[in-house]
């Protein structure tokens, strides 16, 4: 269901998995059983699916901490097997569980980052570095608003705060791709919101790819695209409106007090519908009002059903366990 | 030498990690003491006399010898423990060589346990354990090689066993057995036929006698306690440090980028 961008001259994917199998030792299963899909260059990409589907198996392969058993994965071009250095440099990663080392100071958490990515050379103290890092710094600390506390331990800022460093230090050495691997695990509805708001922000910015994983699906209904694993498989794909016009389809719920009536004109007209107490009638591409209009029959109930995306991805999902 | 960079961030990562957690700190100070204080002064009280030589010294120079050296292998341990914890996790998917890892863990681990040396140097030097200038100086070295060998011997540990909680749950086995082995409490110049393969084959053995011909030099009681020449010493620890560190590491390696 991935549609094919046409119209572009020229469309680079940042991200290409092909046949995807990962077996961990000593599994009787493929944790994650032949997964396809690409995703392109500053697009946000949202990998979906329940506790067990391979979503952090699927990241852990894309950021190169584990080796597939056997399909091909690049990033930016680069082979995350063969290339893994490469590929490294290429991405950031705000993981799932915090990493920052809560005694050190937030500049410090940024410094050890900036140093491992080989930005900056070894210097023990912040007045030593470079002055180039340390207004990089002072900048980062007025964007999160915490120009004092950047240099205070990590453990005294609030979570979303910590969520916030953890992306900025993620960006520190500009990725192609972000990953974020659940990153509003635990955070309450307005720190959600404002890191949301911080991303788009970054995605202008820094053009960057954005490539999550949630639970959310508020979440991934902002998505430029979903891919939905169940059991190691993609289940779908595609934007969030093409998945819930596939999956879910938009259906008119009917009642007349003379049911019978209502039941025999619907027969008449051939639509698609079921009767639960009252009627759904599939659109079946028609539009509501052209069943509307058709119908004789007095109504006592005419409501209008349009899937959200919890509907189809709880029917995707549903299905793929019975 | 790109790779330095990263090795001596990852290194100095440790060490500020230390000096920043008060709790861990404070520990460092007490487990010293317990020992020294409370085990040495007691067995000199009761068996010092018997002995021929101060058991202060000689609880002193064992107690350095294993707290570096478990502090050192502890700490490379649980870097497998920790991939999944703070900012270890920015490590293993940062680009630096994961040789880098090791190195910068086991420079950091070393430098983080030889910090212990300090307290427990000044406390044995408050008790009056006969230690000249020049010793203490060379107490500084000796240190560092325990701390050096503990780190290794980690790094082989760590990477021998593939299951690394087991490896942490297995770690008690393989220290605790040297305690005794090694003589850190106990004289071992007189062992039955049946421990003495085991007491040559641990690590921690080595590292402690070293330290002990650098404490007891120039002492009439030096050939009761020493069991080989400082140079002896060195040079098995010096053949251990590379045979655990080439065949941890390569494990290690292989098995990080095998998963």
């Amino acid at each position: 269901m991935a549609r094919q961008a046409h119209g572009f001259s020229y469309v680079a994917n940042v991200i290409e998995v092909r046949d995807l199998v990962k077996r961990y030792r000593k599994a009787e299963k493929n944790a994650v059983d032949g997964v396809s899909f690409e995703v392109r260059s500053g697009e946000f990409f949202a990998l979906l699916g329940p506790n067990g589907a391979g979503k952090t198996t699927t990241i852990s392969i894309l950021t190169t901490t584990l080796t597939p058993t056997s399909g091909s994965v690049l990033i930016d071009g680069r082979d995350a097997v063969a290339d893994a250095a490469g590929v490294r440099r290429q991405v950031g990663i705000i993981f799932q569980k915090p990493s920052l080392d809560m005694n050190l100071s937030g500049e410090e958490n940024v410094r050890f980052h900036a140093m491992l990515y080989g930005l900056y050379p070894y210097r023990p103290f912040f007045r030593l570095m470079p002055r180039l890092y340390r207004e990089q710094v002072r900048e980062l600390a007025g964007v999160l608003g915490l120009e004092k506390e950047i240099f205070k331990p990590v453990k005294t800022l609030s979570g979303g705060m910590k969520r916030k460093l953890e992306i900025i230090r993620g960006l520190m050495h500009r990725p192609r791709v972000l990953f974020l691997d659940e990153p509003t695990a635990g955070l309450d509805a307005a720190s959600r919101r404002n890191l949301w708001n911080y991303l788009r922000e970054v995605r202008e910015k820094y053009e960057t790819t954005i490539f999550l994983t949630t639970h959310y699906l508020e979440e991934a209904e902002e998505a430029d695209r979903i891919c939905i694993l169940d059991q190691g498989k993609v289940v779908s794909l595609g934007t969030p409106a093409e998945i819930k016009a596939d999956l879910v389809e938009e259906y008119l719920i009917l009642d007349s007090e003379d049911r019978p009536a209502l039941r025999s004109e619907l027969q008449s007209l051939q639509l698609g519908f079921t009767e639960q107490g009252q009627f759904q009638v599939q659109l079946n591409g028609h539009s509501a009002q052209e069943v509307i209009r058709s119908l004789d029959t007095p109504l006592t109930v005419l409501k209008t059903h349009s899937p959200s995306l919890e509907d189809a991805y709880l029917k995707i999902v549903g299905t793929a366990m019975e | 030498m790109t790779e330095l960079s990263p090795i001596l961030t990852i290194a100095s990562r440790d060490l500020l990690k230390l000096l920043r957690d008060r709790t861990r700190l404070v520990f460092t100070l007490v487990f010293p003491f317990i020992f020294i204080v409370l085990m040495g002064g007691t067995l000199q009280g009761n068996l010092g006399r018997a002995a021929g030589f101060n058991f202060i010294g000689f609880i002193f120079t064992g107690v350095l010898g294993m707290t570096l050296f478990q502090s050192a292998a502890q700490g490379l341990i649980s870097l497998i423990e920790d991939r999944e914890t703070d900012f270890s996790q920015e490590m293993f998917v940062s680009p630096i060589s994961r040789y880098s890892i090791v190195f910068g863990k086991i420079l950091g681990e070393t430098m983080v346990s030889f910090i212990q040396a300090i307290p427990t140097i000044a406390l044995a030097l408050a008790l009056r354990v006969p230690l000249s200038p020049f010793q203490v100086l060379l107490l500084v070295p000796a240190s560092l090689g325990a701390c050096l060998l503990g780190g290794a011997f980690g790094v082989a540990v760590m990477s021998l066993l593939q299951n690394q909680r087991a490896a942490q749950q297995i770690f008690p086995f393989l220290i605790f057995p040297q305690f005794f082995l090694a003589g850190i409490f106990n004289p071992i110049k007189v062992l039955p036929w049946y421990l003495l393969p085991f007491s040559l084959m641990s690590p921690l053995r080595y590292a402690v006698d070293l330290l002990r011909g650098v404490a007891y030099t120039g002492r009439p009681e030096y050939d009761k306690v020493v069991l080989f020449n400082p140079l002896t010493n060195l040079l098995v620890m010096a053949a251990m440090f590379g045979g655990f560190l080439l065949v941890g590491t390569m494990m290690f390696v292989r098995q990080e980028t095998n998963r």
